[in-house]
């Protein structure tokens, strides 16, 4: 464990990181000298864990409450999210589905991301996915997340999603119409019920993995390796 | 405009003027004497508003095109104002003193063609690009497709086609 521990948190590029967060000595009201490492001292750097289902009948009466609930984080990148807003309004009214916005990753259960990802966006992505609360679930709009779409050869736009979030479910469209991304909603909630839906573990399965990707793209990683 | 025309080329030596538009003109002034035609046309003839700065890429002449576009409002006119800069030592006079907002364009040019403005507040600072360690994006040489394959990981199996030859083959499958 503490091997690991050290190899995940072993990366750090101190010429990042902001000021407040770098390693520094401070002298206490007595004259004595406190080591202030803020990555180590102020966050959590525990390794995450995965979740292990309850017994059967529990896990699918728990797996259909969390598909009748759908909490989305507000949260747009590229052009779909001008598709959202009409999305929760009355005429295609995803409150009758379950589906509500919330403003924090700490209440939300659904992250959408909604278009082409810059890798300066990526990178709040991940931060707002890693603080949301299991079970949690990831759907990508658009064909910029399948391959890249028109974007595909820009130098500053990410062309498969899957490398570096765990999807569940991929809309495609250029954009997709709200129809289609209540369709995607209710593919999700089959998932669910079905107990498929299980990205946040396969993210902890294979975090080294997905963070290699990650830090090969975010060079200037001065954020801990996982936002609790 | 004629008349301002006049003025510029007898104080600052303004070359190839053109009036693209009856509320739209260029024309090109030499590196040195820029700074000195901006801050006399905010000053004197009324362009108050700095509209952008931009840059284009003369790669086989071996230059960088900075375009300033100033704006009057009373006449309601534009001017944009073209310098040339060798590719070799890609330096220009910053005019932050002169708008506040010009740090800013500066800095985006900076980033993204790497031209230098000396004492442009916050210049070296990351604007888009945060942790960017390549050569700058927008320069010519930089091979943005080459980048992108290189660096994130292309879906296999994409495939283009000509529109020209693809809708003929649609539409006239017969014709040669």
């Amino acid at each position: 464990m503490a091997e690991e521990k050290e190899n995940i948190t072993g990366m750090h590029d101190d010429k990042f990181l902001a000021p407040e967060n770098k390693k520094r000595i401070v002298i206490g009201p007595e004259g004595e000298e406190i080591h202030v490492d803020p990555l180590q001292d102020y966050f959590c750097t525990e390794r995450p864990q995965t979740s292990e289902p309850r017994n059967k009948t529990v896990e699918k009466f728990l797996n259909w409450a969390r598909a009748e609930s759908l909490w989305v984080l507000g949260f747009g990148t590229g052009c779909g999210s001008i598709e959202i807003p009409p999305l929760l309004s009355p005429r295609f009214d995803a409150y009758r589905f379950g589906v509500a916005m919330r403003a924090t990753p700490r209440q939300s259960s659904v992250i959408i991301i909604s278009g082409y990802l810059a890798v300066k966006t990526l990178k709040r992505a991940i931060r707002s996915y890693e603080q949301m609360q299991n079970p949690k679930f990831v759907i990508a709009l658009g064909s910029c997340t399948i391959n890249g779409g028109m974007y595909w050869d820009s130098y500053n736009t990410i062309n498969r999603l899957d490398h570096y979030l765990p999807v569940d479910v991929y809309v495609a469209g250029c954009m997709p119409r709200p129809e289609a991304i209540l369709s995607g909603f209710n593919k999700l909630k089959e998932r669910i019920r079905a107990g498929r839906a299980e990205g946040a573990n396969e993210y902890i399965t294979n975090l080294d993995w997905y963070k290699a990707n990650q830090k090969k793209i975010i060079k200037d990683w001065n954020m801990p390796d996982y936002n609790w | 405009m004629e008349a301002l025309l006049d003025r510029l080329k007898t104080r600052f030596g303004v070359f190839d003027f053109e009036q693209k538009k009856t509320y739209q003109s260029f024309c090109s002034v030499d590196k040195l004497s820029l700074v000195s035609l901006v801050t006399y046309l905010k000053a004197t003839e009324g362009f108050k508003v700095l509209v952008l700065i931009s840059v284009v890429d003369w790669i086989e002449d071996g230059k960088f095109q900075i375009t300033y576009l100033l704006n009057n409002p009373e006449l309601k006119t534009d001017i944009g104002i073209r310098t040339f800069i060798s590719r070799d030592n890609e330096e220009m006079e910053s005019i932050h003193d002169l708008w506040e907002h010009a740090p800013t364009f500066q800095r985006e040019i900076r980033e993204m063609y790497g031209i230098n403005f000396p004492g442009s507040p916050r210049v070296d600072e990351s604007f888009l690009l945060e942790g960017w360690d390549d050569i700058p994006p927008m320069r010519r040489e930089f091979d943005t497709k080459k980048y992108s394959e290189d660096t994130f990981f292309p879906r296999p199996g994409r495939k283009t086609n000509d529109p020209a030859e693809y809708m003929k083959q649609k539409l006239y499958p017969d014709e040669k």
